[in-house]
């Protein structure tokens, strides 16, 4: 039998462990590829849901005719309710999905909470506040059309710089994040309230709305500031997403290791808010996503954010995309916010968690 | 290989635990650091691979202080299996011992890593478990886990906070000698914190005895476990017996 000196191994004993490995991990990748694939049919069947008259063919018909615009030909009509109705909330569905999905996960990770989440930690309480200043006074950061979407981003990022401030002072822990994140989320939820108390009623009904979250605020402009900021920090967070399970072993041990996790924590938690403030803004408070997401894909697949991370997103872009279908059919003509629905089947299983988490927490 | 351990000083607050530690090894050997609780074992470990910054004082390795060296090159020199670590983080047995690997990998796995970590995984007898989560083994196999990530690392120094504390005495043997044969056969040097008198006495070449943060009495296990050393320490009346020239404890009652 050959002793492998530089492994300090004998390859032939330790191949069939290895190729186990493999294979468990592979089952992981494919999960994925599947995520994928339920995306585009998810896609499909909510672009095709509403009342106009668009089948599940001409869905298609008019993604690929604006690719391959010779090969493939689709409806005028259909492509008019696609492109200028559906699509636009379709896709911010899909990123907003993605970018909550993987900062929820990476949160959860990072903080070592399964209760974790960009809601807990008051970044979403802090755009609200920034969007009812806006929607009351009329007055914000930016003026114009991007009045609200740039007040919540301002506060939402001041929200993360006292998070971050203060777990630095206490050197990067966990606990102190959690807390802090807590205590910013109930502050920036009473100043809301005071400054509603004082708005016109149809001024609060305005900045409820928004706290609700609504993928109908989606405008093809707001995928300038969306694209970039998901397609930058996702890649982020799944590349430390190895020092991530290393650091669910504890910070010490993770130290031994060779990571500073004072400055790993810091930044896992600065990477999650920009994305989460980056989505929020635009969509309002959609809550769930981060939180059920990743331990839906946790229940499939195990906690290694290897993979976690990556399934979280994906899978948060099915839930958002499939609440948003049922928000726009279920009282149609009337359209109700996504977040009622979102939270709607997220409470369910918020409870499913708790009565039976310990399983897999 | 040389670690030269010099007046090492560290203070918990305000409270010192360390009082200027200093010791020499020059060659690969096991070392057991022993000692009542609280006299400073685990931290003086923890410093070793700068875990815990000392106040003052250095901690040398082959010629390089540690404090000059980055945190991934200790982490290459010097594998560490923690007194306590979390049991219920979601990691199956095999990516916990591939976490060794990280000095040397940083986020992409190769195949000789996963090799690696097999043979780890093969030599703490957890091929079973191999793919099972940690917190579905028992407090002796996560043990074992933490061992075999320290392995996966081929470190040249391998720190051990109490590796045998979970372990029935089975158990306790079979790691032992496992940590025993690496020594040997790889040349490394381990210095583990031991609560066990009488597995230091038999696995130990060298023993530290700690009191209140100061060596009390360091060499051989003979001149090391002696009723009077043992009285004086941990305020304990013990009987002290020769088996194959080694000393073996039968602690009788305290003081």
């Amino acid at each position: 039998m050959d002793y492998d000196l530089q492994k300090n191994i004998f390859p032939e004993e330790t191949g069939h462990i290895t190729e186990r490995y493999y294979h468990f991990t592979h089952k992981k990748i494919l999960f994925i590829f599947a995520l994928c694939l339920l995306i585009i049919v998810s896609i499909g069947i909510s672009a095709a849901t509403g009342s106009a008259d668009v089948s599940f063919g001409d869905v298609y018909a008019s993604l690929l005719s604006k690719i391959f615009p010779d090969i493939v030909e689709s409806s005028w009509v259909a492509d008019v309710c696609l492109w200028k109705l559906r699509f636009p909330r379709i896709f911010m569905g899909l990123f907003a999905g993605v970018a909550l999905g993987t900062a929820g996960a990476a949160m959860q990770g990072a903080l070592k909470n399964p209760l974790a989440d960009p809601y807990m930690l008051g970044i979403a309480s802090a755009a609200g506040f920034g969007a009812a200043i806006a929607i009351v006074f009329g007055t914000g950061i930016f003026a114009g059309k991007y009045l609200i979407v740039g007040n919540a981003f301002f506060f939402s990022l001041i929200a993360a710089v006292v998070i971050i401030a203060i777990a630095e002072r206490k050197g990067g822990s966990a606990e102190a994040m959690v807390l802090t994140g807590i205590a910013v989320m109930f502050f920036f939820q009473a100043i809301t309230t005071f400054v509603e108390y004082f708005a016109e009623a149809e001024a609060v009904k305005g900045a409820m709305f928004w706290m609700i979250g609504d993928l109908g605020k989606a405008r093809w402009e707001d995928f300038l500031f969306v694209i970039p900021i998901t397609v930058i920090l996702v890649p982020v967070l799944i590349w430390k997403s190895w020092d991530l399970n290393i650091i669910g072993a504890g910070d010490e041990s993770a130290k031994s290791l060779g990571i500073n996790v004072k400055r790993f924590r810091i930044l896992i938690m600065a990477v999650s808010s920009l994305l989460v403030a980056g989505v929020v803004s635009f969509i309002g408070a959609i809550g769930f996503i981060g939180l059920v997401s990743p331990h839906i894909c946790r229940l499939i697949i195990g906690g290694d954010n290897r993979f976690l991370i990556p399934s979280s997103g994906l899978m948060g872009a099915i839930f958002l995309i499939i609440s948003d279908s049922i928000a726009r059919t279920v009282l149609s003509p009337s359209v109700i916010p996504v977040g009622v629905i979102t939270a709607f089947l997220g409470v369910p299983f918020f409870v499913y968690l708790i009565m039976y988490g310990r399983e897999y927490c | 290989m040389k670690l030269s351990i010099d007046g090492v000083k560290l203070s918990y607050a305000s409270v010192p635990v360390l009082h200027g530690i200093s010791m020499e090894f020059c060659e690969p050997c096991v070392v057991g650091i022993i000692g009542p609780n609280g006299a400073g074992k685990s931290t003086l470990l923890r410093c070793i691979n700068n875990v815990l910054k000392p106040k003052s004082g250095w901690v040398c390795f082959n010629g390089q202080n540690t404090h000059d060296m980055d945190a991934i090159e200790i982490a290459r020199n010097f594998g560490y299996v923690p007194q306590e670590f979390s049991t219920t983080f979601q990691a199956t047995v095999f990516d916990t011992v591939l976490m060794g690997r990280r000095p040397f990998s940083s986020w992409r796995i190769s195949r000789d890593d996963v090799e690696i970590a097999a043979g780890a995984i093969k030599m703490l007898n957890l091929e079973q478990v191999s793919l099972r989560y940690n917190s579905e083994l028992s407090g002796g196999q996560q043990q074992r886990v933490m061992i075999a990530r320290a392995l996966a690392q081929n470190s040249r120094v391998l720190l051990l906070d109490e590796p045998t504390s979970k372990l029935d005495i089975r158990n306790q043997l079979e790691v032992m000698d496992i940590i025993r044969a690496l020594v040997e056969k790889q040349d490394l040097l381990s210095i583990l914190v031991i609560h066990d008198l009488n597995l230091a006495s038999r696995y130990s070449d060298k023993l530290i005895m700690l009191k209140e943060g100061k060596i009390f009495a360091a060499g051989d296990p003979v001149s090391v476990l002696t009723q009077d050393n043992i009285r004086a320490v941990y305020d304990v009346e013990a009987a002290v017996v020769l088996e194959d020239n080694l000393p073996h404890i039968i602690p009788k009652r305290p003081i």
